[in-house]
Formats: structure tokens, sequence, C-alpha cells
């Protein structure tokens, strides 16, 4: 009597897992974004928790500590600022040349600040859920490209109606094509992909594999995204070259980067708008 | 009062899922989270019936696997068997003893991460695997050891918070009663 017990409920998990596994892509997805809706309104609680901490600390900062922080931020700002005019001044010279040789014109980064609200509960996955979803008026939609400031943080792997999930940089699910640059004269000096690393514990670190043989690889030498394969643009930085070995006897070159972007301290990300 | 324990497990569950996914400062401290889900798993299986034991393993699993780019369900079957192995066995395990307490929570956390990814090779997913698995599979696996008995020890409190508390023991037995009369009836 007692064995059948065991054997009936074994029975019933198997038949439910079993149908959940086996549901059509399109379901499987809806039902895990409704299961994890549950967790939303403990998400918004704990953001505004964490909002109302900050708060009472920024209140609680000495008078004199906040000015010397405006007095920097100011400083900062008018860099900016000089920066900002730099760019503006070589982005529409570019734009004259381009239509002097009729070339495509640039479109601007349209970017959607995002706030980094629950990270992956599993170990074998670098995954993260940011608060923007298909509802946003900017309507977030899969692949779409994830940055910070410091660089590329991943691209986006699933998308919710009031949040999204995002495949990091170091995620089997977040491979894609980089080159090396030269840092004294900005030129090209090799392609390759990049990925996770298997043989490092530092969880800063991936791999740029499939490097043609002859290629001057140097540590220090920036990895920024190739463009090639349609989903990050050209030019977002990843990270620096750490080392260089061999690999296939000489046919191939595999470098250890080190990411631009801590990604286990990330707070807010910009999503690339298409 | 079997429901309200029942009920409190799958909160616990669900607020440790939550807690796993919302707080990253163990994960930048020791490069790896701690699953609290098999350390419930250990005292459901323990303490509780077995249609309990499914509940928590298959809404845990669902749960865990919502905020997870794991395949929705894939975490519930390990965590359900190693529950079923210990409800099995439990007339054979001093479950009042800390240091069974330590050594299930740390097999069942050392299992349970693995037998999901055996799972999610064999569901043809592609999780990442490096050397540093090995030290993340050791965390999880010390972490959840020693989250067991604490989860005891709040549990049991718990349940003395809101059962009644059972009746003492007498010291009396019926059959080592010293029947005491007036003696043998002697006429003088």
């Amino acid at each position: 009597m007692l064995k059948r017990q065991y054997y009936m409920t074994f029975g019933w998990v198997l038949l439910v897992v079993l149908v959940v596994l086996n549901l059509p892509d399109r379901k499987a997805e809806r039902l895990k974004l409704a299961v994890g809706g549950l967790f939303l309104p403990l998400f918004g609680m704990a953001g505004s928790t964490q909002n109302l901490i900050d708060q009472a600390a920024n209140s609680l900062a000495p008078r004199s500590t906040l000015s010397k922080e405006i007095s920097n931020l100011r400083k900062e700002n008018q860099q900016l600022r000089e920066q900002l005019m730099q760019v503006q001044e070589a982005w529409r010279e570019n734009a004259r040349l381009r239509q002097a040789l009729n070339w495509k014109q640039r479109i601007p980064w349209q970017l959607k600040l995002a706030r980094v609200i629950g990270q992956d509960p599993a170990n074998w996955w670098r995954t993260l859920i940011i608060d923007a979803g298909s509802r946003d008026p900017e309507g977030i939609r899969t692949n779409m490209t994830v940055i910070t400031a410091d660089g590329l943080v991943g691209r986006i792997s699933e998308v919710g109606i009031d949040r999204s999930r995002v495949a990091m940089v170091g995620d089997p699910n977040c491979r894609f094509s980089a080159q090396v640059l030269e840092p004294r004269d900005k030129s090209i000096v090799a392609k390759g992909i990049v990925q996770p690393s298997p043989s490092t514990l530092d969880r800063t670190l991936v791999d740029l594999v499939y490097v043609p043989g002859g290629s001057l690889l140097k540590p220090g030498q920036s990895v920024l995204t190739s463009g090639d394969g349609g989903i990050f643009r050209k030019g977002i930085l990843v990270g620096q070259i750490v080392d260089v070995r061999t690999n296939d006897f000489g046919l191939n070159l595999e470098a250890r980067v080190k990411l631009a972007v801590n990604l286990d301290r990330l707070e807010e990300v910009w999503v690339l708008l298409q | 009062m079997n429901w309200l324990n029942t009920l409190a497990i799958l909160l616990v569950a669900f607020l440790a899922v939550f807690a796993e996914s919302y707080f990253r400062g163990l994960r930048t401290l020791l490069g790896a989270q701690i699953d609290l889900l098999p350390a419930l798993v250990v005292y459901a299986s323990l303490s509780t019936t077995l249609s309990t034991v499914a509940l928590v393993t298959t809404l845990g699993g669902f749960w865990f696997d919502s905020l997870s780019a794991n395949p929705l369900g894939i975490s519930v079957l390990p965590l359900f068997v190693v529950g079923l192995v210990i409800h099995y066995c439990r007339d054979l395990i001093l479950r009042e003893q800390i240091y069974a307490q330590f050594m299930l929570g740390l097999t069942a956390s050392a299992v349970v991460p693995l037998l999901t990814v055996l799972s999610l090779i064999g569901a043809g997913a592609d999780p990442l695997l490096s050397w540093s698995s090995l030290w993340q599979w050791l965390v999880m696996a010390l972490g959840g050891a020693m989250f067991t008995p604490v989860l005891f020890h709040f549990f049991d409190r718990f349940n003395r918070a809101f059962n009644y508390r059972p009746q003492s023991q007498t010291s009396f037995r019926p059959d080592r009663e010293i029947k005491r009369d007036r003696g043998p009836h002697v006429d003088y």
C-alpha cells in the first residue's frame, strides 16, 4: 500500500513535468512568464525599499560631503559638455562627408534606461532580469543590445510584458563575433568569436577564439563587437586582452579577454533600441 | 494544523527563490549562489507527508525555473527524486540530530544541481560548465548543508508557536502500580 502511494505520486509529478516540458515553445514561454509574474510584487517592494534606504542614507550624508560631490559633478559636467560639443562637430562632419560620398547616413543610438531587478538564481546561466518589457512605449524585443557606459552587457533573450531577460557576455547563449583593435593607431588586428571561458575560475574573463594564426594579438589590446551576425552594432567595447595562446598547432589563436563591465554589480543598464 | 505547516513551507520556498534572484551579495563574494530549495525539501521529506513533498518540489521547481533561463519544469524532478528517497528512508534517519540534518542537507544540495545539469544536457541545453562550476558546486553543497539545521530549528519553533503543545507523558504505568490494601484479613 505504501509503495503504491510512492509510485502514484512519482507518476503524477513525472506526468506534470513531461507535459510542461513538452509544451509548444510559445505556450511554455507564456506559462513561464505567468509563473514568474508572481514575483513582480516582491521585486517592486524590494526596489522601493532599496530606494527609501538610499534616500535615507543620502539625507544622513554630511553637508561637506554633499557640497564636495556637487563640486566634482559640476566639473565632470563641464568636461562632458565640452566633449559633447566636439562629438557633435565630428558627427556633423561625418554626416556631411557621408552625404558627399553618397553613403548611407548613420542613425544615432536610441537608448532606454532599465533597472536590473534580479539575476539568474542558477549558477549555470549568466542572465539578469530588467524592468523593461514589450508594454513599454519603446517596445523591447529579443536580440536588442544591452550596454552600460563601460561597454557591452549582452542581448535581450526573453521578453515579457513588464520585464525582460538579458543573456550576458559569458553566457552560453551569448556568443558573437568581435574584432581586436590596436590601441595606438586604432587599426583592426583580427577578428574572432567571444564565448564563455571553460578554463578559468574568474567570472570576469571570456575567451576570444578562432582568431587566425598569424594575427598580432597582444595583452592590452581592446576587443570590440564587429557588427557581424546582425545582433550587436559595430564598435561596442567588450574588454581587453589579458593573454594569448596558440591552438591547433598554430592554426588558431585564443585569447582571454577581461570584460570591461563588472557584470556582478550592475544596477542599471541601457537597452539599445533599433 | 498540518495545512499551516505546508503553507509555511511553501511560503519559505517562494521567498527563498526570490532571495536567490534578488540578493547578489553572496554571488559577488563567493562567485556562486546558494540554492535553499534542497534544504527545504530535506525538511519537508522528514517532517511532512508525501503529498506535501510533491507540492513543495513541484511549485518550488517551477518558481525557480521561472526566474532562471532553465526550461520551465526542469528542476522539479531532481528535487522530487531527492525528496522521495529521503521520505522513503525517513524511519532510518535521526531527524533530531544536527549532524544528520547537516549531512542530509549536504547530500541533497550536492545531488540536486548535479541532476538538474544532467537533465539540462539531456534536454539539449548548453549550460555554462567550467572549472568554476566545481567551486560553485562546493559552495552550493556547503551552503545548503549549513542552512538545513537552521531551517529545522525555525520550523520547530514555528510549529511550537502555532500548534497545541504535545501532552507531556507521566511516569505512571498501570503495570508497575503497587497494589496497596489493608493486607490479609485476620480475625482475632
